[in-house]
């Protein structure tokens, strides 16, 4: 059985040379279909891989009950002390509790090539940000002082952003700060920030409270512990989540919504391809049918022949898989973008990711669009009564 | 050889046997009956020609023989097969290891050399591939075309790719050649080669042939014509055996 | 005209195959409706924004709120008509996914302003006057089966209540509309009482967060707005203003160029497309070569052969974009209802003509190369070949 599918499957793959053409439409349709899904998959994949990558387990966020983002949460002075001194905080090595206070809005930076504003994250932080997110750190220039106007970029920003080299002046609040550096993070969602001084900050804006404050558990553990000691305490109104957690909800929207145009897409596009499919199996096993008919005298049976046009049809969409992943990832893998992530209000910078599992489910949808588009032709082959076929010529 | 073909039974001697065989088509709402109640024994050994005009269904009863085809009624038993009684897959696995088939246009497969066209049957059975090899060598020795086993069927003449066939035909060693007017798009002197391939197939090798052909010569070099006329058996007329 | 019966039964040649053919491209025509239905509802904000209106926020982010008393101040500028603000209450109904815009607005001067709002005369008497009340769209009121009398519950993402609670309440006293269904995805949202937001909420009183002015000539608008600006500039709380288009604009351009990827997605979709419509007509052709050499026996110039096969690829195509687009079309209003903020995705009339051309030029590009082939068919070599 294996032998005569093989020899039947030899033969049909060695005659697809002479038949470029129409197994051309399988092949660059199904490319199509998958460079098409694996790019839009690979846009949310990144967007959400940015989020989800934010923060460290052992790092807790703390914001007004009910707020769903730091952009609308407020957290005044006092309650940020008390909560740093609540257990589970991690200390320095002059034990002082590991906990940030920090001031988040938005300022108008045009990307490049552009003058429309967009919603850039000034976080007003402190120098000690850098112990805080150990995953910090400078790449060019130097920290903002304490106190002073000036402006730490993250580098997704400045790769996004026009104006934000080191020297640039950005407008943060009462007028424009000098860019004294750059850092980054490891590739999350800071990077897209640009980070200032919270004092010089908070005189700038007249602001006086925090919008969130950043702890350092003493290990992810102690999370519970921090948690409890929080929200019993009475005199606070906190919701307390672990930073990873509070990062990975704000891409659900944004991500599900460009995975969701990107499956339907995929689907649409797919059922396009299929047909195409169809049409060409049809017309392979057409232009074949006096051969399949004399391997059918000859005594092959009706299941290699089946097995055979599906195999052939599994190679053409599967080598169309392979055109449509690699030319996805030649074009769009690290291709890195901005958007506005309205469930934040604010601007994400993040690289499209074609990764191996999205590669997979091109391969996956490919085969899907082969079978199916190769299953009625084939049976139609084995079906044709050989003597008829014989004469079909 | 001159027996009384028709109605008497020959037990001993006989390959092919067809009794009260009937075969017809729907074409829309109408059968169309093909053959009629038709009774054949074909000997072993024999070279037979059926001719016939067009439509008469010498074609029909060549499918039948071959196992191409089933009847609408009767049966059909060659060597101890019930044909008529076996499926598709059954048909199908007979086909691979009992008879050989040898068609107008050839029907090479395009795509492979003259010794791979050869080694096709040989691949519906357990031989080993340097056994394929061997029957392959000498398959292609008994049609003369030793020295052209590499070529693509593109690259033969027209006697040539029907040499390659018959070898197609001959390498699994069946009892029966099935031959469908294997020199209907041959010239005169290719077709006379052919025939004698045949012939001494027929002679030499103890081959049983039966053959469908328009061309009277063709049939000459037959031991037996027989002549079908609306799916009936007609009295063979001056055909010298 | 007189060829029509011989191309309709040339297309037919091989049904399954024009079937699977046209099915293809119906697919394509399916998708670029979708599409460009959803970019266009994106962009029909920018579109029908009136050029007569300015929006004042603060000059950082429009996130910065704005002093209440600017209204007046604004109000008082030359060549401003009227004057409204709105600020962003930024909470949900039961959960976060049902996201819906809600603005604390001044009732009267916002429908004075917005005049594209249709709302009942008295709805809008028990909007001024309802301390709790709150009007929504009707096309809010149809997805969550509100009517008139009910109270909604609305959960603050920024806003506490005095006592620290996030759990608004608001009555429903009224259902707008707009007098343009198209710009229905513009008005999505929730309307309530800025006095009673002021006075319940726990911090940030006197504030607003941006302004919306009317101004008598749309020609002034840029020195109106650098009038406004100028008026607050070195003053705490400085602004920018712009048209309402060019704030929507810039609004949409913060998303990233949603237009540059659904004309990529089209691109990869109508590239394919070529290869498959293309081969079907080339085969449909190298079939026929000993038919049409037929037709030029009996006296069809090349001319005559090469309209016949171009015409019949401008069937193909024609008929099939038009059901494609026939279903976009059927398809839209189902999926305006289950996507928030697109009520109102339709096909316009430009996405009509533009998709024709396209199949126009599909046929164009598919059908020459096999007309070409037929123009300048050998009469003898074909017959020959194909006797």
């Amino acid at each position: 059985m294996i032998q005569q599918i093989y020899a039947v499957t030899a033969m049909n793959l060695r005659s697809i040379p002479s038949r470029l053409g129409t197994s051309a439409v399988i092949v660059i349709g199904i490319a199509g279909v998958v460079g098409v899904m694996v790019a839009l998959l690979a846009m949310g994949a990144g967007f959400q891989a940015t989020l989800a990558s934010t923060g460290e387990d052992d790092r807790a966020i703390v914001m007004r009950s009910g707020s769903l983002d730091e952009l609308s949460s407020v957290v005044i002075r006092e309650h940020a002390a008390i909560l740093a001194e609540a257990p589970g905080v991690a200390s320095n090595s002059a034990g002082e509790p590991l906990a940030i206070g920090e001031l988040f809005m938005l300022t108008n930076v045009a990307k490049h090539d552009a003058v429309e504003p967009n919603n850039v994250v000034v976080r007003g932080t402190t120098p000690q940000v850098l112990n805080l997110r150990h995953e910090a750190r400078l790449v060019e220039g130097r920290m903002f002082q304490p106190g002073v106007r000036e402006v730490v970029v993250g580098i997704g920003a400045q790769r996004q952003f026009s104006g934000l080299q080191i020297g640039d002046l950005v407008e943060v609040r009462e007028g424009a700060w000098p860019i004294v550096g750059v850092f980054e993070t490891g590739g999350d969602v800071h990077e897209s920030e640009i980070w200032v001084d919270r004092e010089a900050l908070v005189t700038a804006s007249r602001r006086s409270a925090w919008n969130s404050v950043t702890v350092q558990l003493e290990d992810a553990a102690s999370f519970t512990t921090f948690k409890d000691a929080i929200t019993s305490d009475p005199r606070l109104k906190l919701q307390v989540q672990r930073e990873p957690d509070y990062y990975a909800s704000r891409s659900e929207a944004m991500g599900q919504m460009i995975t969701g145009l990107g499956y339907t897409v995929a689907v649409i596009m797919g059922i396009g391809a299929l047909f195409g499919a169809l049409n060409t199996m049809y017309a392979a096993v057409a232009t074949r049918t006096v051969e399949i008919a004399t391997l059918r005298a000859l005594g092959f049976g009706s299941v290699p022949v089946v097995i055979s046009v599906l195999l052939e049809a599994l190679v053409l969409a599967l080598l169309g898989a392979l055109i449509g992943g690699a030319l996805a990832y030649l074009f769009f893998n690290g291709y890195s973008v901005s958007t506005l992530n309205f469930q934040t209000f604010s601007q994400v910078a993040f690289a499209f990711r074609v990764s191996g599992a999205l590669l997979v489910q091109g391969m996956i949808v490919a085969c899907l669009i082969g079978l199916v588009g190769g299953l009625f032709p084939a049976v139609r082959a084995a079906r044709m009564p050989v003597a008829d076929a014989l004469r079909a010529s | 050889m001159n027996k009384e073909r028709f109605g008497e039974i020959d037990v001993a001697e006989t390959l092919v046997r067809l009794e009260g065989v009937a075969k017809s088509y729907r074409r829309g709402n109408q059968d169309i009956a093909v053959l009629d109640a038709l009774n054949l024994n074909i000997e072993r050994g024999d070279f037979l020609a059926l001719m016939g005009p067009s439509g008469s269904g010498k074609s029909t009863l060549l499918n039948l023989v071959g196992g191409l085809d089933k009847p609408t009624r009767g049966s059909i038993t060659v060597g101890d097969a019930r044909l008529d009684q076996m499926s598709g897959g059954q048909l199908a696995r007979w086909r691979a290891h009992h008879v050989g088939f040898v068609f107008q246009f050839y029907n090479l497969l395009g795509v492979l050399s003259a010794e791979k066209n050869v080694e096709v049957p040989l691949l519906l059975t357990k031989l080993s591939k340097a056994q394929r090899r061997k029957h392959v060598a000498t398959a292609l020795d008994v049609v003369g075309l030793a020295d052209r086993a590499r070529h693509k069927p593109s690259e033969l003449s027209g006697g040539q790719a029907q040499r390659v066939a018959i070898a197609r035909a001959l390498v699994g060693d069946p009892d029966l050649l099935v031959c469908d007017e294997p020199t209907g798009d041959l010239d005169r002197s290719t077709a006379d080669e052919i025939l004698n391939l045949l012939q001494v197939l027929n002679r030499d090798h103890g081959k049983t042939i039966v053959m469908v052909t328009h061309d009277p010569k063709a049939a000459e070099a037959a031991r037996q014509t027989l002549h079908l006329d609306k799916g009936k058996l007609v009295e063979a007329q001056g055909v010298a055996a | 005209m007189k060829y029509l019966p011989l191309v309709w039964a040339a297309l037919w040649r091989r049904k399954p195959r024009t079937i699977l053919t046209m099915l293809s491209v119906v697919v394509a025509f399916l998708l670029y409706g979708l599409l460009t239905a959803v970019n266009a509802a994106f962009n029909t904000g920018v579109e029908l924004s009136g050029a007569d209106r300015l929006v004042t926020t603060g000059k950082y982010s429009i996130t910065q709120v704005l002093p209440y008393g600017y209204w007046q101040q604004v109000k008082n500028m030359d060549g401003v008509e009227q004057v409204t603000f709105a600020s962003w209450f930024g909470g949900y109904y039961q959960e976060e996914f049902n996201f819906f815009p809600q603005f604390p607005v001044d009732p009267q001067s916002y429908f004075d302003v917005y005049s594209e709002l249709t709302i009942d005369e008295d709805q809008l008497r028990a909007f001024v006057t309802t301390r709790t009340g709150a009007v929504v769209s009707k096309t809010l009121a149809d997805r969550y089966g509100w009517s008139l009398g009910d109270r909604i519950p609305i959960t603050a993402g920024i806003w506490p209540l005095a006592d620290g609670s996030n759990s608004w309440e608001f009555d429903l006293v009224g259902i707008f509309d707009t007098r343009d269904p198209a710009a229905r995805s513009q008005h999505e949202y929730m309307l309530m009482q800025h006095e009673y937001f002021d006075e319940a909420r726990q911090f940030g009183q006197g504030t607003v967060g941006w302004f919306i002015s009317q101004i008598r000539d749309p020609e002034q608008a840029g020195q109106i707005a650098q009038a406004i600006d100028a008026q607050f500039a070195n003053s705490p709380n400085e602004t920018r203003s712009d048209t309402e288009k060019a704030f929507n604009q810039s609004f949409l351009k913060q998303m990233g160029d949603i237009g540059l990827i659904i004309q990529s997605i089209l691109g990869a979709v109508f590239f394919t497309l070529l290869f498959l419509t293309g081969n079907t007509m080339m085969q449909s052709v190298r079939e026929r070569i000993g038919e049409l050499a037929v037709l030029k026996t009996i006296g069809f110039s090349g001319g005559s052969l090469l309209m016949i096969v171009l015409a019949e690829a401008l069937l193909l195509t024609l008929m099939a974009a038009l059901i494609g687009l026939g279903l976009a079309a059927f398809l839209l209003p189902g999926l305006a209802e289950n996507m928030p903020g697109f009520s109102g995705l339709a096909l316009d009339l430009e996405a009509w003509i533009t998709a024709l051309l396209l199949a126009l030029l599909l046929a164009l590009i598919v059908g020459l190369p096999p007309a070409l082939r037929a123009q300048r068919l050998s009469i003898v070599d074909a017959l020959s070949e194909h006797a």
